[in-house]
């Protein structure tokens, strides 16, 4: 009697067990991933009406707007020659610095390299180093009075390069992602190929295949499914370019407050105060992001992701 | 003599026989000095502007902007001393602020994705699949994104400017508990379960003397992953925080930097802050370094 009651006890303790294992994730994911984005999707359609002079009580009244802020951020020019600065830098950073990830990946993962313990280390450093720490070292590694590129050509006697002006701080802004973003990816490929049984070389050698075509015939293909997933991440990343010019925006003019689409976010969010066109390009920016990072992954068929369920 | 002599006659035939069957000394020498070289390139590239902080934290505001880049200079200890003095030492609070978030973050965020992740991927229930995809689906949603309507919510309930702001959004990672559910499938065999629930055990404390033990080296890199996420996540603190007792020293820095510009003597402490910042997370980093090991598709964790 007892052992049985025990028993259904004990059943009915495993079945509830998943459900109060996952609260704390579930509440935690409720309340600071999916509320925001309701909020947000709530607030972008709204705006604020402003009846006489807007003083007094009443005389601002929060009112259903329909679509109005999304017609307005589409219709932004700040907002789309930001977009397309933004687009313009994923376009150049993302392959770049994944190009630059598999090529390291590849010679640390050569037989008998050479200083392959020092130069993974210090290629995975700036990893360690936050964005916006990175972002400011290397504003002082542009800025003319304390750079080394300056003191160099003025002690050859060339111009100087302006590297905060207008035409080249988006290099300099694409350098310091590239920076901290290639170390990152490289370990991932490097872990990728490490997994790969060597003794799928070991008959290609013998075939007399060189180590570079073992690269470029063997690792590289089996290496697709994760250059798949670190170009999503990186697209994802991409577009939320905000913290590196923000660094450097107190160091130059050549950047303004709405210099990428998350840095209008900010300021109409903060400094305008229109959180109503804040929230409205957030979720599009949103939108874009999955758009982008879902049509990439169905291009490559669901490569990655699609293995996991 | 005789010895040395008959050592240089006859050369070690080690490198001939190590460069194998398809080529000969020259070729192997190539093939070895072009990729030396160029991780060799990648790894100064890498480490320049770490040099340079270096450098620049042992110059005085004088030389700072005078001197050749890479002169070191000897006002390090002048700086440091500036530095911690500032505004009554708020950069050291800012530290521990920082360690705080990052620190009690990371911990509670491994602790909170273990726990999922072993659910996910020990107890068969309903709803599982979909709980797992609408967390999954959180990897993709746009981080930077959330923290305007987070900080919007968290002012109608009072809880903007507090330390709560900044830590309690950092806690749940879509991509932790992915990764502790790939580790726990692995790492924790189904017959142990079933041999602990024989003895008796309950099921939270089989999860956490049975289960959690064996994922170890998985929540480490979850917790290394996060740490240094919350570390890096400059927008959150920069939008919830007003005041900057409570600033983690990424936003402290960067504040400093912002009033540099009228008050260029700020860089120098900027400088040296910017150095002692980034110590620890180099600390850390390079010791646990064999944890560093990232599969983002299959094996994730690789101990």
């Amino acid at each position: 009697m007892s052992t049985a009651t025990n028993r259904v006890g004990r059943r009915g303790r495993r079945t509830a067990a998943p459900y109060a294992f996952l609260a704390p994730a579930v509440i935690l994911f409720t309340l600071f991933v999916i509320l925001p984005i309701g909020y947000a999707g709530y607030l972008s359609l709204r705006k604020v009406q402003v009846s006489g002079l807007g003083l007094g009580r009443g005389a601002r009244k929060e009112i259903f707007a329909g679509l109005e802020n999304y017609r307005d951020a589409v219709g932004d020019s700040e907002l789309w020659s930001g977009g397309l600065r933004v687009l313009g830098y994923g376009a150049l950073l993302v392959p770049i610095m994944l190009g630059l990830a598999l090529l390291f990946a590849l010679l640390l993962d050569r037989p008998r390299a050479r200083f392959g313990r020092f130069a993974r280390t210090s290629i995975f450093l700036p990893y360690a180093v936050p964005a916006i720490i990175a972002s400011l070292l290397w504003g002082f590694l542009y800025l003319p009075a304390t750079s080394p590129v300056n003191d160099l050509l003025a002690w050859v006697g060339l111009p100087e390069p302006d590297l905060l002006g207008q035409g080249t701080v988006f290099y300099s802004v694409v350098n310091i992602a590239l920076w901290g973003g290639i170390g990152f990816n490289m370990i991932v490929l490097y872990t990728a190929l490490r997994a790969i049984p060597v003794e799928l070389y070991e008959s290609a050698r013998l075939d007399g295949c060189s180590e570079v075509q073992i690269a470029l015939r063997i690792k590289i293909p089996l290496l697709v499914p994760a250059l798949v997933m670190t170009t999503v991440f990186s697209m994802i990343a991409t577009l939320q370019v905000f913290i590196e010019p923000m660094a450097l925006e107190p160091l130059t003019n050549s950047i303004s407050s709405t210099w990428t689409p998350l840095m209008k976010v900010y300021r109409d969010a903060f400094a305008t105060n229109d959180r109503y066109a804040a929230a409205a390009t957030s979720v599009l920016i949103a939108a874009i992001t999955l758009v982008l990072s879902f049509g990439f992954l169905r291009l490559v068929q669901n490569r990655a992701f699609g293995q996991e369920r | 003599m005789a010895t040395r002599t008959a050592e240089i006659v006859t050369p070690d035939p080690a490198p001939a026989i190590r460069s194998g069957p398809t080529g000969g000394p020259n070729r192997s020498n190539w093939s070895q000095l072009v990729p030396t070289a160029v991780l060799l390139i990648g790894a100064v590239y890498c480490l320049l502007p770490v040099l340079w902080v270096l450098v620049a934290s042992t110059k005085s505001g004088s030389t700072l902007f005078t001197s050749f880049t890479f002169a070191p200079s000897t006002s390090m200890l002048d700086n440091l001393t500036d530095l911690s003095t500032y505004a009554d030492g708020i950069f050291w609070r800012w530290m521990l602020n920082t360690l705080l978030y990052a620190g009690v973050g990371g911990v509670l965020s491994a602790l909170v994705s273990g726990l999922s992740g072993y659910t996910l991927a020990k107890y068969q229930f309903a709803g599982r699949s979909v709980v797992f995809n609408v967390l999954l689906a959180g990897v993709l949603v746009p981080g930077i994104i959330l923290a305007v309507p987070q900080y919007l919510l968290l002012a109608k309930v009072g809880l903007t400017d507090t330390y709560w702001s900044v830590l309690l959004p950092s806690i749940v990672s879509p991509y932790g508990i992915y990764l502790a559910r790939i580790y726990a499938a692995s790492a924790v065999p189904d017959s142990v379960i079933e041999a602990a629930r024989v003895d008796g055990a309950s099921e939270f404390g089989i999860f956490r003397r049975v289960a959690m033990p064996m994922m170890v080296p998985g929540l480490i890199t979850v917790f290394l992953f996060q740490f240094v996420a919350i570390w890096n996540n400059f927008l959150l603190p920069f939008i919830m925080l007003a005041d900057d007792d409570r600033f983690p020293v990424t936003l402290g820095l960067y504040t400093l930097l912002n009033r540099g510009s009228t008050e260029p003597a700020l860089y120098r402490l900027v400088i040296i802050g910017s150095l002692l910042s980034i110590i620890p997370l180099v600390a850390l980093f390079l010791s646990l370094q064999r944890y560093w090991r990232v599969d983002l598709i299959s094996g994730s964790v690789k101990a």
